[in-house]
Formats: structure tokens, sequence, C-alpha cells
């Protein structure tokens, strides 16, 4: 379904971002591994075998992002994925909000996103095809009480999908949002079990999920399958009211 | 191919207009050819003729040809 596209995905290094690296492979594409930690990253390529290549580099180092780029044009030529993956989630009442703490929200959520987006725009010009995959959130679709930094950030990301979507589709690049609900992960590991049983409640398929169900979707999104498919926003998160 | 053939050349594919329409004075969003859709093309087709990669900056400023000229010429390319 992937056969031979090159996806280069942030993040990719735990959690849900890990499980899009490994149904990608499984697919047949060659996924760039995007994440800070070198060692890290070379031990999951190597489980993922020839087709899975770490990149380690500071995602929200804008000229170490660009050198990222330029490796990617230099060696390999072309790209057919990104995945805006990496994210950072910090939760808190308003008054109890730094606006640091907005700021590295944003940052690490949004402007990354925004700034691989360009990059990865300019490779895919080129062959007037592409695909690009937000990590948005149902919490930036909906809102949540004491999430309001990362609802912040999440909402604009959303936007910045749909807008992107508008701008880029008379060159054939594809650009959606996937935002997922409650799901089990490093983001979700500090919830109490009263709190998950409180969320779970609130689920209409009764339980949460994991990141293999996130990856599906990633991965039929990137794939021509889903070659009518952009500008959209969709949820995964079993019908979960928030 | 002369460094000028190139830059024209690049021009004719990214915006679909003849050679003898590029010219120094030729600018952006002025003909209905160069709109913002064409510039990334353009983008695309002088970073591959020239073998660099361009600064946001550098994409901003493009607004003619003789400005892509001035700023093809900072990556040591010669007019």
């Amino acid at each position: 379904m992937l056969e031979q596209k090159v996806i280069l995905i942030t993040g990719a290094n735990r959690g849900i971002g890990l499980s899009v690296a490994q149904i990608c492979v499984r697919l047949g594409a060659i996924v760039l591994l995007a994440g800070r930690s070198d060692k890290q990253l070379e031990v999951i390529a190597e489980q993922l075998g020839d087709n899975a290549i770490p990149m380690a580099y500071d995602i929200t180092d804008e000229d170490q992002v660009k050198a990222a780029f330029g490796h990617i044009k230099q060696h390999i030529g072309r790209l057919d994925g990104l995945v805006n993956n990496a994210g950072l989630m910090q939760t808190a009442p308003v008054a109890m909000t730094r606006i640091a703490e907005l700021k590295s929200q944003l940052e690490i959520n949004t402007v990354t996103a925004y700034q691989h987006a360009q990059m990865a725009t300019r490779l895919m010009t080129r062959q007037q095809s592409g695909c690009i995959i937000n990590m948005c959130s149902i919490v930036g679709e909906q809102g949540a009480a004491g999430q309001s930094a990362y609802a912040t950030s999440k909402a604009a990301l959303s936007g910045m999908t749909k807008a992107m979507a508008k701008e880029f589709a008379p060159l054939g690049i594809r650009v959606n949002g996937v935002a997922p609900g409650f799901i089990e992960t490093d983001l979700t590991a500090g919830f109490s079990n009263e709190q998950r049983d409180e969320i779970i409640d609130n689920i209409g398929l009764g339980r949460m999920g994991n990141t293999q169900d996130v990856a599906d979707l990633v991965s039929f999104l990137l794939s021509d399958h889903a070659s009518y498919i952009t500008g959209q926003i969709i949820g995964v998160d079993g019908g979960m009211r928030i | 191919m002369s460094t000028q053939q190139k830059l024209t050349v690049a021009f004719v594919h990214a915006l679909g207009i003849t050679a003898d329409k590029v010219s120094d004075d030729l600018t952006y969003n002025t003909i209905p050819e160069w709109d913002s859709t064409a510039h990334m093309i353009l983008i695309a087709e002088l970073e591959d003729a020239f073998d660099i990669m361009l600064d946001t900056d550098d994409i901003i400023d493009m607004s003619s040809v003789a400005e892509a000229k001035r700023i093809l010429t900072k990556h040591n390319i010669e007019f």
C-alpha cells in the first residue's frame, strides 16, 4: 500500500510515532525516523530493518530542520509523506499555566509542524504530489478544562492543516489532520486510575485507544487509497465526548 | 548551458511562458502565470537547476527575474 514511498515521521521513537513507523515499514515504505535521541532511533531502525533510516536532530532548531531536509534532498531526492507527530502535552488550569509553558507547547506542537510542512512541500512540489498528516487532537477540536495551552496549540495545528490543504491542493499535495482521543501513550501515562475511569465513561466504545488505532488511519491517509481526501481533521476517539 | 539559459529555462518550465517573456523586469504577480503556486514550482526549478537550497527570506524576496539573479549571485552563481 505504501511501496517505496519515502515518509518522514517526527517523534518516531515512541508512542503513536513508533506505531506509524512500524506499520509504514510493514506496508513497504522507506521511513525516516526523526527524533532527538540518536541511540534510541538507531535501535528502532535496526528493529524495523533496512527501510528505516534514523535522522537525529532537534525539531525545534530551525537550522537543524533545514539541514535535515537538505540531507533528504541530497541523498534521497524525494519525499512522499510527512507525519508531524512530535508533541508535548502539559495539563494545568489557566490560572496555573505559565506563559513559558504555553509557548513551549506552541513551539513543539505547532511551530515545528509548520516549518516541517514548509520544508516538505518544497520537496513535494518537484513531484507534484505528497501527503502531510498533522497529529491534531480531540482537545484542539472540542477543548478540555485544564488543557487550555495544549488545546490552543492543537487548534492552531488544525487551522494550519485546513489552510495548507487549500494552498497546496493545486500542487497535488494533500494535507490532513488526525485527532486522537484518549490514547494509551507516554502523554497519558500520568493519568490516575480514577481519571482514566472517568474518561472511559465518556467513550462510546468503552475503552481507551491504542497507538495502532491511530497508526492505521495515518497509514491509510498516506496511501493512494486516500487520494481524494484533503483538508480533513479525522477523529480516532471511539466516540469520545469531552 | 549558460547560467542565464538555465535561469530562463527554469522560468519557462515553472510559469509556462515563452522564453522571450523572461526579462529582468518580469515581476511576481504581474502576469497570471506567476502566481503563488507557480512561485513554489519556480523555487523548485531553480534549486534543481543550480543545485542550491534557498532560504525562506530568499523565496520572499524573489519578486522579479532581476531579484532572482541577485539572490542566485549570493550562492556564487554568476550572470
